[in-house]
């Protein structure tokens, strides 16, 4: 499953970084997080949570920069 | 300028004048350190409040703890006025950074807004409610107000008018539609008042797939993204402990020779190193530049669905063109008019004959006869109309043509076997030499023959083509000027028509009488055969060559307005029919990779040099500071030059 969010991030640098910390999140099977439109695609692993999966994306997110944010 | 960038800039003002301020005051010891302490707080409080979270979360090397350390080490040493003023840079150089990019997004954005934000719905009493373009279901009806664009895809209902394409085609070729017509969201009505019944929804119309396909467009990052996310993963720690070993290396060598050590100036050189090697420039300014360079081509009415095609494109040494409908219109066309001595001498001229042609087919609903009525009409457009009152007795003939009676004279126009059933062999093998009898013309004569027959009189031939476009011609030789080594034409065509359409185009090579699946086969020994590094593009209408739009190294599918199976297949669609538009697409392509590599090679070298004064203790924190954010904001500046197509 592929679910796209709208995110916040301030630098191109911090968008590299937080794609590390949400592919490394687990059920998340691929991320690709996009500076310019400002938006984050998910592709979550089968049986995965989304919901559940995108409160740890958050946190994993926010740990390596702070001022990010996600819609969710 | 955001909120957030208004307040950085307010704190900017604050701390520059309290740091003037504070130079002229004559104190010093501890009241000159707490009156630093006002403008150092109020300018860099968030980094450090930022840097202690990213200790707290073990995200160390970041550049808010570059920062937080550095001013603090350069206060701690008494140099309070050097410590405030590399936190203000710093933050100017930021807003400015923050501004450049959002400036540059905002202005790709702007390329592609066709977004709709309202649609029109008529009220009972007749009044126009404005309602989100989502809300309407398939089968509504919309208004469509002159000035307007059309929100949804649909059929008009009332109303005729002349739509403005450009927003999707990046050509104003104006379009007249009527009643019945199909229109598809995205144009601008610049006329008349349209009623129009949609046929699809909001999110299944062709603009919002198009805005999904171009906003998704960033997400396929290219081979030199992805090599800058490879590079920031070895460089940040060699970056890191380089430093550390400048900061701690040379003290220990001078204690061990038994100079003292000088820790605190090797420690402020790590802290500039660490300062100037922030990746950010790269970092920030490929994507920017692919996204930009997607952006100008989606202008033009290019569609590039990923960075990754924009970097292929520039590399494609040989391209495949489908034919029909491709490089040539898909319609047949009169190409020909070739009345006998004998008909011009006692009946008329070439409209004549054109004329006999066109009434006598006015009820066949063949492509060929279509194309007979429109050239008749074509030739006078106030005066010649086709009459069916004038026609009687119309005769269908299977697998030969059409009899009938036009104006009292008896009509026949079909094929050679239609004049071999009436005799006039003889005839038409004098007009037209050795090759009569044959429906395959000969020499210069590509495509389909009508014989026409007044009266039982031989009276001459009218020649239809499928002919190429206008631009076809051009396009070729701009492909080939652009460095494309080979072009190939496939086709399902007979011999003759392909190699005729092939030399008059210039084409290197031609793949004749192919079904579908030799299409695939084809472009598969092709794609065996090249050199590695050369890449091949494959050029459709996106009809009936989705797999070989997918098989190709780059799949341009031409002619997408509305056709959903060429946006899926294709990984670059062009939206007007016109094969031009590649190798301006090549242009762009090559333009944005190069402005990439300008940037890779300036930001890299820039780095490099300045990495290696601040080891030796030549670049202060201000070089530090230029090499940070005044490279990134140059490569952000250049970078934007990849919307500028021409």
């Amino acid at each position: 499953m592929k679910k796209s969010y709208k995110i916040e991030v301030d630098c191109a640098n911090c968008a590299l970084k937080m794609e590390e910390a949400t592919k490394s999140v687990e059920g998340v099977k691929d991320a690709v997080v996009s500076f310019m439109t400002q938006k984050m695609n998910v592709e979550f692993a089968d049986g995965a949570d989304d919901k559940a999966v995108m409160q740890a994306v958050l946190k994993a997110c926010k740990k390596v920069e702070d001022d990010c944010e996600i819609y969710l | 300028m955001t909120k957030k960038q208004k307040k950085v800039l307010y704190r900017i003002v604050i701390a520059i004048l309290l740091l003037v301020a504070i130079s002229f005051l004559p104190v010093s010891g501890w009241i000159q350190f707490l009156l630093y302490m006002i403008p150092y707080l109020v300018i860099g409080y968030d980094i450090l409040r930022k840097a202690g979270k990213g200790i707290l979360n073990r995200e160390v090397f970041d550049e808010n703890f570059l920062m937080a350390v550095a001013t603090v080490g350069a206060i701690c040493l008494g140099e309070y006025r050097e410590g405030v003023a590399v936190m203000l840079f710093y933050q100017i150089g930021e807003l400015f950074q923050a501004v450049a990019v959002g400036k540059s997004r905002m202005s790709i954005s702007a390329l592609m807004d066709i977004r709709p934000d309202y649609a029109n719905i008529e009220k009972e009493d007749g009044q126009l409610e404005q309602v989100s373009p989502d809300e309407v279901a398939v089968g509504d009806v919309i208004v469509v107000c002159p000035g307007e664009k059309i929100p949804i895809d649909g059929v008009i209902a009332e109303g005729s008018s002349t739509l403005n394409t450009s927003a999707l085609t990046g050509e104003s070729v104006p379009r007249e539609v009527e009643p019945g017509d199909e229109v598809i969201s995205g144009c601008v009505n610049t006329s008349g008042l349209l009623k129009i019944r949609t046929t699809k929804e909001f999110g299944e119309s062709t603009v919002s797939k198009i805005l999904d396909l171009v906003e998704n467009s960033s997400m396929k990052k290219s081979r030199s993204e992805n090599f800058i996310t490879k590079f920031a993963k070895y460089y940040t720690p060699a970056v890191c402990y380089s430093a550390l070993a400048l900061a701690i290396l040379p003290p220990v060598v001078q204690l061990l020779t038994g100079h003292p050590a000088t820790w605190s100036t090797w420690i402020i050189r790590a802290l500039t190193f660490l300062v100037i090697s922030c990746p950010c420039a790269l970092v920030i300014s490929i994507p920017l530049s692919f996204f930009g360079g997607i952006g100008g081509a989606s202008a033009c009415g290019i569609l590039v669905k990923g960075s990754n095609y924009l970097e292929a494109l520039a590399q494609t040494k040989c391209v495949v063109f489908d034919k029909t409908g491709t490089l040539t219109k898909g319609v047949f066309q009169v190409t020909k008019i070739a009345p006998t001595e004998a008909f011009q001498n006692t009946s008329g001229d070439a409209d004549a004959l054109l004329y006999y042609a066109a009434q006598a087919e006015c009820y066949s609903g063949h492509p060929i006869s279509k194309s007979l009525r429109e050239a008749y009409q074509a030739v006078d457009k106030a005066n010649n109309k086709i009459d069916n009152n004038r026609v009687t007795d119309v005769e269908e003939i299977g697998g030969h043509g059409v009899t009938a009676m036009v104006d009292g004279h008896q009509v026949a126009a079909g094929n050679a076997k239609l004049m071999a059933k009436l005799d006039l062999q003889a005839a038409v093998e004098k007009q037209r030499g050795q090759s009569a009898g044959s429906d395959s013309p000969d020499g210069d004569e590509i495509g389909t023959v009508v014989y026409v027959a007044v009266d039982d009189v031989y009276a001459g031939y009218i020649l239809i083509a499928d002919v190429p476009k206008d631009t076809a011609k051009e396009a070729i030789d701009a492909l080939k000027r652009s460095g494309v080594k080979k072009t190939v034409m496939l086709t399902g065509d007979s011999k003759a028509v392909a190699e005729h359409v092939a030399k008059e185009l210039a084409i290197d090579e031609v793949h004749s009488e192919l079904l579908p699946a030799d299409k695939v086969t084809c472009v598969e020994q092709l794609l065996t055969g090249r050199k590695p590094g050369e890449n091949l593009a494959f050029v459709g209408d996106g009809i009936n060559d989705a797999p070989v739009l997918s098989r190709a190294d780059i799949g341009i599918a031409m002619g997408a307005m509305g056709s959903d199976a060429a946006i899926e297949a294709a990984d670059i669609v062009l939206m007007d029919d016109n094969p031009a538009k590649i190798a301006l697409a090549m242009k762009i392509s090559r333009k944005c990779l190069r402005i990439v590599y300008e940037n890779i090679v300036f930001a890299l070298s820039v780095k490099a040099i300045c990495l290696i004064l601040g080891a030796l203790g030549l670049a202060g924190m201000w070089l530090a500071i230029f090499a940070d954010v005044g490279v990134m904001v140059l490569a952000v500046l250049n970078a934007i030059r990849c919307l500028k197509v021409k």
